[in-house]
Order: structure tokens, then C-alpha cells, then sequence
């Protein structure tokens, strides 16, 4: 176990080397920090040779890549070029309001995948299954922004007009003082996630339990007579939620970068609405910060899924 | 060509009648034919394609180009009518109209995109697995890098990173905005990963199958065994995986000019109809973003089906 998690430690480094270096580069060679620098006041050419220099912009490329990482390895993320604040205030503000909304949705996401998943495979070729596979496949194929839109129209916009209690579609509250105002925001944006995601992960239970449920040692639980219920439940399940645990683990530090459009649309102050506004304007020193928390939560999560799934999962030997 | 060679191995002379009906085993290919064929779902969704693509064409035949990219601003932002049957957009252009249009270049970006992604995606695959060592180490920890990045994280950084400062382009008598391409080239570049880990993974277990040794054994080069079984053998999963790629690739692009990062105006899609349309929600201008969603998700939901069936028919422990 001890050399495959250093071996696993030393590739995930350098896989993040790889992204930094992308990202960095991309987003560097995208933008011009001093267009940004200067905001609506223009500035003089004298300053703008200051600057330049100060920021170190007249180094060569190479020189300015490990500069920057130089300092990322000392916790230093940089300053925003527009905002001029640093890029970890930046994120420390935003990342609570996307745990906030990404792991409210997510409960519920995973309660009700796993009450649909169960029906519809327990009930397999029924009406109901009928129904939510069908309903599984649409969602599936939907766009966010649709179930987004849509919610907005009827939930605000038509709510509004038939002089019912109507949900609000923004939310620049920063610091959300009032708790029942917070779960009124969330409300619409936690229910676009929820009905994208419940999708994808119903279909997906709903085969592995089927998978499961023609093993023979299921047959074997039914023949020596157990109830029906204890053979769904601790036999089958029990194998069934495996792969979708391993799915859940793999999906949720992708969670920390918050969904961008569903942020975007209901102006949720989180991770992924940080990271487009700022990429509109290429403040790149955001922009990377953004990409590092992200893919540095996903890469370590893929190393704890796989180490936690062999101790779950006897059959499973780390190679 | 199966027949012939069937004649060739059983010696029959050629005066005595085969016969045709009976007995003949099937082919790969029927094989998976048949299978499709009774997947009724796949068989609904490749109709509804087809449906899709005649109303595009013939749309195009029938309502000239103009009614799509040149509005009437004192037509602005009316309901459907029996004169505009989708209403008309906030500068007067009229929604039917840019529907057609709009998916012809949907589609045209979502194929293309296709391509490009099935092409990087089986070299990158290809090579890791053929070469294997430290190619293989590196292309796969490259992969896992991009991976590792919320896709469209990725994208956003890579459509900055290749501008929208592109001229327009001439084609077929019809003026396309530039960005076309570059939205093209964003998807297609950000989507081959998933594709290049199935073709390395497919192609190192059919390298080690034990027909592939008896065919090196009978003496078999390099270049036969990739393209008689190798190739053949992957087919199935790439055109699997370029099917419900091609699912994807539509809805990224609808994504993409959602956030007004794709195709510019006044050149209209799918996606950046929806994009003008969500200025206006607030204001109970439905129209603008139900007919454009519609057409996506119809898209898109025949398009999985179609994959979804491919998928079974390709593999060959689902028997019907």
C-alpha cells in the first residue's frame, strides 16, 4: 500500500505540473494584464514601463511561468489585476457560497438518484420504470441552461404575474446573515443541479442494480429464503452502490469548481461565476488560481477514491 | 466478397447451385444490423435524425437566408403568429427562420468538432498503446492532466486562448462568422480524452487476444494485424463513442454560445439564440429560448438513442 500511494503522490504531481503549465501558459498568452491593469484611467507611458517591469512582464515567458510557480509552492497565489486583491481572499470568499450550493444539491441529488435507481430497476420493464427511465434519458440530454430557463419562467417570471410567492432568480448577498433568505436563493439553482444530475445517476444505478440483481448469489440469498426487502437492501445494494460511490468521489471535487452556467445564471457568488467573470477579462492570476484549487481537489480525490475503494472492495488488489 | 471467399474454401464447382437462402453465417456487420434494428428506441431516434436533417434542408430551400440574419426592427419581439410561427428576436429576425439556419451551423460545428476528436483521440490513444514505454507514460499523464480540469473551465481558457478576431468566410454563396471554426477547434480539442483512454485500453487487450498471436504466428506483419484486426476491432467502440460524442459536442456548442464565447452574430445557432433569449426572460419573452432548447434536446435525445442502440448492437455478448 506505502510505495503505490507515494508512486500515485509523485504522478499526480506531475500530472498538476502538466496542468499549471497549460493553464498558465494559455491563459498568459491570452491576455494583456495591462489593458486590465490601468482600468478606465489611462496610463502614461513612463508608468506603464513601471509596471511592466515591476510585475516582471518584460522577463521572458519561461522565467515568468517559474516565477509564478515559485511563489504558488510558498501559498502565493498573486493579486487580481483588476481588483487588485489577492487572489486567496478572492477564493476564500467564494469557495464557502459553492460548498454551500454544490453539497446542498448534492444530497439530495444522491437520495433521490437512489430512490429512482431502486424503483426502476425493482420494478424493472413497469410503468413507473417506464417513466423515470424515460424521464432519466430527457434530463439526460437537456442543456442546464434549459431547466434553468425554464425554472426561471415559471417559478419567477409566471409566479410573479399570477401574484403567487414567487422564488428570486439573483442572489448578491454576500454574506447571508439570514438563514431562511439563503435556502430561498438556493432553491431554484440547487433544483436545475439536482434535475440534471439525477438523470445521469438514476440511469446509471438502475443498471448496476439490474447487473447485480442476476448474480448468483442473489439467487442463492432468495433460495435460503430471506425477504425480499434484505435481500434488496444488504445483499444487492450493498455491490450495486459500489461503482456509484466511486462515481459519487470522483465527481465531487469537481464540485469545488462550482457549476459555471448554473452560477452565471442565477448570479450565485461561487467558484465557477468567479472564474468566468475574471476569464472575461483575462485576469490570469484568478483564472489559475481557480484551475489549481479545482484540479488539485480532483486529482488527490482520484487517489483517495482508488485507495478507499480497495478497502471496501476485498475483491480489488492495488497493482 | 464473403461468398466468394465461401466458394474459394468449400471448392464448389461452379455449375452446382449454392444455396443462397439458408445456413450462411452472418457477418460482423449484419450481425450488428441486425441488432439495431431491433433496438426500437435506436431505430426511433435515427428516424427522428433523419426527420431533423430534411427539415434543416429543405427549410433552407424554402425560406430564404435573409428572413434568419437580417431583422425588421418594428417586427421586434412578437409572439408566434401564423406570419412568424416561432415570433420574431429582439432585433426583429424571425425565430423559425434562424432555427433552420441556426442548426445547419449547429450541426455542421457539432460533426466537424466530431472529427477532430475522433482523430486526436484515436492517435493519442494509438500511439500510447502501440508504443507503450515512456510515450505511453507521457501521452497518458497528459491526458489525465486535461482531464483533471471542469471541462468547461478548459474550454473557456482554450476559445480565449485562440481569440474571436477571425475574418468571416465565404462558403457556398453564404457568409459564416470566423468563429465557427474556432469554436470547432475548441471542442474538438477539449473532448478527446475519454476517447483516447477507450482506444489505448481496447487496443492493449486485443494486442495480447489470442488470435492476434495466431495471426503473427501464421506470419502476419505489423501492418496486417493493425488494420485486419486491430483496426476492425475498435471500430466498434470509436463509432460508438463518436455517436454519443456527437451528442456532446452539439450541447457543448450550445454551451459555449451560451456564454457568448462561440459563434458571433449575426450568424445564427442553436446556442446563441439562446444567448440573446436570456437578456430577455425576465421579461416573459419565452419564445426566444423554448424553440431553440427544443430543437437541442430533440437533437440530442435522438442522437443518444441512436448511440444507446449502437452500443448494444456492437457488443457482442448482447444477443437478441
Amino acid at each position: 500500500m506505502g510505495p503505490y500511494i507515494i508512486r500515485r503522490v509523485l504522478q499526480a504531481l506531475f500530472i498538476l505540473f502538466i496542468i499549471t503549465g497549460v493553464c498558465w501558459t494559455l491563459t498568459r498568452l491570452s491576455s494583456d494584464p495591462l489593458a486590465q491593469y490601468g482600468g478606465r484611467q489611462g496610463v502614461s507611458a513612463a508608468d506603464r514601463q513601471a509596471l511592466v517591469h515591476r510585475l516582471g512582464l518584460d522577463q521572458p515567458l519561461p522565467v515568468q511561468y517559474v516565477t509564478w510557480l515559485g511563489l504558488v509552492l510558498h501559498g502565493d497565489l498573486g493579486d487580481s489585476f483588476f481588483s487588485h486583491q489577492p487572489v486567496a481572499l478572492l477564493l476564500s470568499q467564494r469557495l464557502p457560497m459553492t460548498i454551500v450550493l454544490m453539497f446542498t444539491a448534492e444530497f439530495f441529488i444522491v437520495i433521490l438518484a437512489l430512490f429512482l435507481g431502486i424503483i426502476a430497476a425493482v420494478k424493472q420493464y413497469s410503468l413507473i420504470d417506464n417513466v423515470i427511465t424515460s424521464f432519466s434519458f430527457v434530463g439526460y440530454s437537456m442543456p442546464i441552461f434549459f431547466i434553468a430557463l425554464g425554472l426561471m419562467q415559471i417559478f419567477a417570471v409566471q409566479f410573479k404575474a399570477w401574484h403567487l410567492p414567487y422564488f428570486p432568480t439573483g442572489a448578491d448577498i454576500w454574506k447571508f446573515t439570514d438563514p431562511t433568505a439563503l435556502a430561498w436563493h438556493l432553491v431554484l439553482p440547487v433544483s436545475c443541479l439536482v434535475i440534471i444530475q439525477v438523470a445521469g445517476y438514476s440511469r446509471f444505478l438502475r443498471s448496476s442494480i439490474l447487473e447485480v440483481l442476476g448474480l448468483d448469489y442473489i439467487r442463492t440469498a432468495r433460495a435460503k429464503g430471506l425477504v425480499e426487502r434484505v435481500v434488496l437492501y444488504r445483499h444487492a445494494l450493498r455491490n450495486a452502490a459500489l461503482p456509484f460511490i466511486t462515481i459519487l468521489g470522483l465527481d465531487i471535487p469537481f464540485l469545488l469548481g462550482g457549476a459555471l452556467v448554473t452560477e452565471t445564471i442565477f448570479a450565485w457568488p461561487g467558484m465557477g461565476r468567479l472564474f468566468w467573470e475574471y476569464a472575461q477579462r483575462g485576469d490570469y492570476p484568478v483564472v489559475n488560481g481557480v484551475l489549481l484549487v479545482t484540479s488539485t481537489a480532483v486529482v488527490f480525490f482520484t487517489i483517495v477514491v482508488d485507495v478507499a475503494y480497495t478497502m471496501i472492495d476485498p475483491r480489488i488488489r492495488l497493482g | 466478397m464473403s461468398e466468394a471467399t465461401a466458394d474459394q474454401f468449400s471448392g464448389a464447382p461452379a455449375s452446382l447451385p449454392v444455396p443462397q437462402t439458408a445456413y450462411r453465417p452472418l457477418t460482423p456487420s449484419e450481425l450488428v444490423w441486425r441488432r439495431f434494428r431491433k433496438h426500437r428506441l435506436a431505430v426511433a431516434g435515427t428516424v427522428g435524425i433523419l426527420l431533423l436533417l430534411a427539415f434543416i434542408l429543405v427549410g433552407s430551400v424554402v425560406v430564404p437566408e435573409g428572413n434568419a440574419n437580417h431583422g425588421n426592427l418594428r417586427e421586434r419581439l412578437l409572439l408566434p403568429s401564423a406570419q412568424h410561427w416561432f415570433g420574431t428576436d429582439s432585433t426583429g429576425r424571425d425565430v423559425f427562420s434562424r432555427i433552420i439556419y441556426g442548426g445547419q451551423v449547429s450541426l455542421f460545428i457539432g460533426v466537424s468538432a466530431v472529427l477532430l476528436e475522433v482523430s486526436l483521440g484515436t492517435i493519442v490513444g494509438g500511439l500510447a498503446a502501440y508504443y507503450g514505454g515512456w510515450l505511453d507514460a507521457l501521452l497518458m499523464r497528459f491526458t489525465e492532466a486535461m482531464l483533471a480540469i471542469p471541462s468547461l473551465f478548459l474550454l473557456i481558457v482554450l476559445a480565449k486562448f485562440i481569440g474571436n478576431n477571425i475574418p468571416t468566410i465565404n462558403l457556398f454563396g453564404r457568409t459564416f462568422s470566423g468563429s465557427v471554426g474556432v469554436v470547432i477547434v475548441v471542442i474538438g480539442g477539449t473532448s478527446w480524452m475519454y476517447l483516447a483512454r477507450i482506444v489505448r485500453a481496447n487496443v492493449l487487450s486485443i494486442k495480447e487476444m489470442d488470435f492476434v498471436s495466431a495471426s503473427r504466428a501464421l506470419g502476419s506483419g505489423n501492418g496486417r494485424i493493425f488494420f485486419t484486426h486491430l483496426v476492425p476491432n475498435t471500430l466498434g467502440v470509436i463509432i460508438v463513442s463518436t455517436t454519443l460524442g456527437l451528442a456532446n459536442a452539439i450541447l457543448t456548442e450550445a454551451y459555449v454560445s451560451f456564454l457568448g464565447l462561440g459563434v458571433q452574430p449575426p450568424t445564427a445557432t442553436w446556442g446563441n439564440m439562446m444567448d440573446d433569449a436570456q437578456t430577455f426572460i425576465l421579461q416573459g419573452i419565452w419564445w426566444m429560448w423554448v424553440f431553440p432548447s427544443l430543437f437541442i434536446v430533440f437533437t440530442i435525445l435522438c442522437i443518444n438513442l441512436m448511440g444507446d442502440g449502437l452500443r448494444d448492437a456492437f457488443d457482442p455478448r448482447h444477443r437478441i
